[in-house]
């Protein structure tokens, strides 16, 4: 406690919302099993009453921490439920530390966490916030499966993933917890601070599930810290639900020693659509905040900057409006899209901010004829873009075939969901690689990309589009839920003019240049566009020859059949192999690709850091792979792949080397090398975590011993 | 060639187009196809409005009618089944100079491309949109189509179609901003010609369900109406077709009706006793989504990067 209220004798004594309350810190070494403190109400709002009612609980409290130490002299185990777990109080000096605010919907713990996030990017640290988003829209309220929330990791390093548990969590109630501690979000001694009007609820069920919640927790060896934040707002707006989040803004401010002055400018330009009043009303609960903790919290953090030339000069976005801005930075001026989750984001941002480059979102009116009308601005000589997710990309497969066959540019961008059929609308999976790859009826080669990083999802389209035009191809570029949803300060691009597509080619065709005029060596033809003279064809998606006259005849279906797999071939050609993520040679490399990139090169780094064997490599290019594979899997006593989709566990009875399907990369690398890659793959709806990979590694590693 | 500009100056083209400059492949429909007909009054549409075949693109389904691109020598598009109206709309919503033109059948349109039916009706684009429909699916050889009439037989329904036909002129005409709806039998040359060529010169998409003959499969459809003309009714108006005597002798059941009048055009269309012929409706001022869609076209390469910037900075910190 800090020393505000030293003029005048207020020694035990606090006040919560006018009634005074009394408090005896519990020595150190008791925590564990009393907590941080022993407090309860006095029961009025007159200090002179207080200072003499204090003494009672003051006895009260000292009698239960003798007898707690005689307990512990005698060595005795306190009970689970009344275990409780240390916290350090006082400033102290991090490398990183993971926040959670959650909420029931509606209450802005999103913003708050949005906000602080972006501050925490602002004062040069490294950031990584994702969104806890429940299943419906309005779930009913203090509901255990309606948590919505955000996570904000953040670090005195460049942040690439969302981190393990979580250190600190503010909580709106007690119940939306629950959600959170199914998913391992928390470890023993992460600290809560718990909003504890629910322990005064007029109904006796919600205080009963506080009480018996506070006794869960305490059990799980978390730190709750109950804090009246409903009751300190109350002194500001008349209904805090809200308003409240900016009022654990400021008290998220204060514990992690952020710039005062940066939360309220970011609050303003959050709230700069709306009044002035507003705005005010909306600093004054920061600042009450602020001051709350200040005053009534013994513990702060400083994390210092990161020294990453990425947040030098940054940008704070998601995966979805990366994909957007990289739209517009590929110089594609029409998104043709239908609604679906988790993609439609990109499409939402590109609707605000598409004009300011001449773009346009075309909303069609189904999957179908979305990329139907992107495919006809591609033949018209404007390359387009379709963003979907899996489902959509399901309807869309004749469309890719269609592309494939006319050799047509365009660029897909798949976020991938959990799947199959309808499955996991808001969460990550990594199942679409196979069947971006392999499902489209008869042979359809196509370029296939992963985005690695948020800052890929951006770079990527423009690299689509260009790989597009020139291999004359549908590019798909997969990203995920994990990707969409994330939010990182990245490296602000510095995009110039040779980004963009060169102007709409409307010279003469030479008419002795058939449409289709396939290089042998290379299977690239140019193509003429609409408006070019002499240059008039009919583009079909049945097998043609270089005339793209219709042609059934074999020579011409093999021609073309081996033209279209040429270009794979001939771009293959152009990639470097891939980089190692360690030593070159050693027991265990991981192969990734997509969105595990960051947990599992931190997970490889700590493994390494402990001595251990490891290195990864992440793959980019799915069609065509990167070349050197095979060497690089030659330096590595065993090689296996973590991806976030389905793989049989190769321990079931059932599950044997005839019966075991393998998750996706790792079929499509055993295929490709002919060497026995391993596996390791969940599909838990949600990133995978550095710490799990972490066990993943031992665990392999463990069985390598003894196979010297 | 030259010709009279309005003010009586003489206007010297460098280029003069005739029906061979729009002609491609020799047609392989079957002998007494309608789908000959038909593509013959486009090629004279196309040399009336002297297009540029470098700036004309006929996109087309999957089905007989959907090989009239081939047919063509401007662009074309032979793409999917059912799916003529999103590729053409795409084509359409980037390249606003181009003159768009879809061939489409009874099966591709009304059946599995019947979502962008509706749809491409509402967007209204500049285009110009030909049903041929001759009741059958016949590239497929002889399966039920959604205006199959009932009790005809075929493969799919060898005792006889079980449910009434499909009346596409009521659905098109009941879609929001529906703009020109047209109906032609495929036989009458002149009725064919005008009504083809007032549907290209719409601004928005025209519509022209053509009644056409499939000798091979489904002989009788057309039969029965050559046969019948009291079948049939001609609408004309000044604001519809204007024809000749000849042709209304041809179709001695006629009359006038305002094409601006939507209500009378479905209660027109909804009477399934006599098959109306000519404009059933027209409004040139409906709104065109190409015109909405293809703003921002003409931005330059430094106003695209100037863009760019501002919304990079948009998420900068």
């Amino acid at each position: 406690m800090s020393g505000k209220h030293t003029q005048e004798d207020t020694r035990y004594l606090f006040k919560r919302d006018k009634t005074w309350w009394v408090k005896l810190a519990v020595p150190r070494e008791l925590r564990d099993v009393l907590g941080y403190d022993l407090r309860r109400s006095l029961h009025t709002r007159d200090l002179e009453e207080a200072r003499s009612a204090r003494w009672d609980a003051i006895a009260e409290f000292r009698e239960k921490i003798e007898s707690a130490t005689a307990e512990q002299i005698m060595g005795s185990t306190p009970s689970a439920a009344a275990k409780r777990e240390h916290h350090e109080a006082g400033h102290q000096i991090v490398k990183e530390h993971t926040v959670e605010i959650v909420s029931d919907s509606g209450e802005g713990a999103q913003k708050c966490g949005q906000i602080f996030g972006l501050v925490c990017g602002k004062m040069g640290n490294g950031v990584w916030t994702v969104e806890i988003i429940p299943a419906e829209i309005q779930p009913p309220a203090r509901e255990r499966q309606g948590a919505s929330g955000i996570r904000v990791r953040m670090g005195s390093h460049y942040v690439t993933n969302m981190g393990d548990q979580a250190d600190l969590v503010v909580a709106f109630n007690e119940q939306v917890l629950y959600s959170r501690i199914a998913n391992g979000a928390y470890r023993k001694g992460t600290v809560v601070l718990l909003e504890n009007m629910w322990a005064e609820d007029p109904d006796e069920k919600i205080r009963q599930q506080y009480a018996e919640a506070l006794q869960d927790f305490y059990a799980q060896g978390l730190i709750v810290h109950e804090l009246p934040i409903q009751k300190e707002c109350l002194k500001l707006v008349e209904n805090p639900r809200r308003g409240k989040n900016m009022f654990v803004l400021g008290m998220l401010c204060h514990i992690y020693q952020r710039d005062v002055d940066k939360a309220k400018e970011e609050i303003a330009k959050t709230f700069r659509k709306k009044s002035a009043k507003v705005v005010e009303i909306n600093h004054k609960l920061f600042d009450a905040g602020y001051a709350f903790a200040r005053d009534n919290l013994d513990y702060e953090y400083e994390i210092p900057s990161a020294d990453d030339e990425r947040l030098a000069s940054a940008i704070v976005v998601n995966g979805n409006q990366a994909a957007g801005l990289g739209v517009m930075a590929a110089g594609i001026d029409l998104v043709a899209m239908y609604p679906i989750t988790p993609a439609t984001s990109a499409s939402h941002y590109l609707a605000d901010d598409f004009n300011l480059t001449g773009g346009f979102v075309h909303q069609a009116e189904d999957e179908i004829a979305a990329i139907g009308f992107a495919i006809g601005a591609s033949y018209a000589g404007k390359t387009a873009c379709t963003i979907t997710s899996g489902p959509g990309m399901a309807l869309k497969t004749e469309m890719i075939g269609l592309a494939v066959m006319a050799e047509l540019p365009l660029v897909i961008i798949d976020v991938q969901r959990g799947g199959p059929s309808t499955g996991l609308p808001t969460k990550i999976e990594q199942g679409d690689l196979l069947s971006t790859l392999f499902g489209v009826p008869g042979d359809s080669p196509k370029v296939v990309i992963a985005a690695a990083t948020i800052a890929e999802c951006l770079e990527f389209v423009s690299v689509a589009r260009r790989i597009a035009e020139s291999f004359r191809t549908p590019v798909i570029v997969l990203t995920d839920a994990n990707l969409a949803t994330g939010v990182q300060p990245i490296a602000r691009p510095d995009v110039t003019e040779d980004w963009f597509p060169p102007p709409l080619d409307q010279s003469d065709w030479d008419e002795d240049v058939p449409p289709y005029d396939w290089d042998e060596e290379t299977g690239l033809s140019e193509r003429p566009i609409p408006g070019m003279r002499n240059g008039e064809y009919i583009l079909t998606g049945l097998a043609h020859n270089r005339q793209s006259k219709i042609a059934y005849d074999s020579a011409s279906n093999q021609e073309g059949a081996i033209m279209r797999s040429r270009k794979l071939a001939t771009l293959a050609a152009t990639l470097k192999p891939p980089e190692v993520h360690g030593d070159e040679t050693g027991d265990l490399l991981i192969v990734s690709w997509g969105s595990t990139h960051g947990a599992i090169e931190e997970a490889v780094d700590r493994a390494r850091d402990a001595g251990k064997s490891v290195a990864s490599v992440h793959l980019r290019f799915l069609s065509p792979l990167e070349p050197g594979l095979e060497e690089i899997f030659r330096g590595f006593r065993k090689v296996m792949t973590i991806e976030l989709n389905y793989s049989d566990d190769p321990e079931h009875p059932l599950i044997n080397k005839e019966t075991r399907r393998y998750a996706q990369l790792a079929q499509v690398l055993r295929s490709h090398t002919l060497m026995d890659i391993d596996c390791w793959s969940v599909v838990p709806g949600h990133p995978l975590s550095p710490g799990r990979i972490c066990q993943v590694i031992d665990t392999h590693l463990g069985k390598l011993e003894g196979v010297h | 060639m030259f010709g009279l500009k309005g003010d009586w100056s003489l206007e010297v083209k460098d280029r003069y187009f005739t029906l061979e400059d729009y002609s491609g492949a020799e047609p392989r429909w079957c002998t007494g196809c309608g789908d000959h007909g038909i593509l013959a009054a486009v090629h004279r549409v196309c040399r009336d409005a002297q297009l540029e075949p470098e700036k004309t693109v006929a996109v087309s389904g999957i089905g007989c009618s959907s090989r009239l691109p081939h047919y063509m020598n401007t662009y074309g598009f032979h793409g999917l089944h059912g799916r003529a109206l999103p590729v053409a709309c795409g084509i359409k919503s980037r390249r606003p100079d181009l003159d768009v033109w879809v061939a489409t059948g009874d099966g591709d349109c009304f059946s599995i491309g019947a979502a962008h039916w509706v749809h491409a009706m509402r967007y209204n684009m500049d285009m110009t949109m030909l049903v041929f429909d001759n009741g059958i699916y016949g590239l497929t050889k002889k399966q039920t189509s959604p205006t199959t009439p009932l009790d005809v037989p075929t493969n799919t329904h060898p005792s006889g179609s079980l449910l009434p036909p499909l009346n596409p002129l009521t659905v098109t005409l009941g879609i929001t901003n529906v703009s020109f709806v047209a109906q032609i039998v495929d036989w009458n040359a002149q009725l064919r010609h005008q009504v083809i060529k007032m549907a290209h010169e719409h601004k928005g998409t025209g519509f022209v369900r053509i009644i056409q003959r499939c000798p091979v499969y489904v002989e009788a459809i057309g039969k029965a109406l050559q046969n019948e003309p009291a079948r049939m009714r001609l609408l004309t108006h000044e604001f519809g077709v204007e024809v000749d005597d000849s042709v209304k002798r041809l179709f001695p059941n006629h009359g006038e009706h305002d094409p601006t009048d939507l209500p009378a055009a479905l209660k027109i269309a909804a009477d399934d006793s006599v098959l109306p012929l000519g404009i059933l409706y027209r409004n040139p001022d409906a709104p065109c989504y190409d015109q909405m869609s293809s703003e921002g076209l003409e931005m330059s390469a430094q106003e695209k990067l100037a863009g760019l910037n501002q919304a990079f900075d948009h998420f900068a910190i």
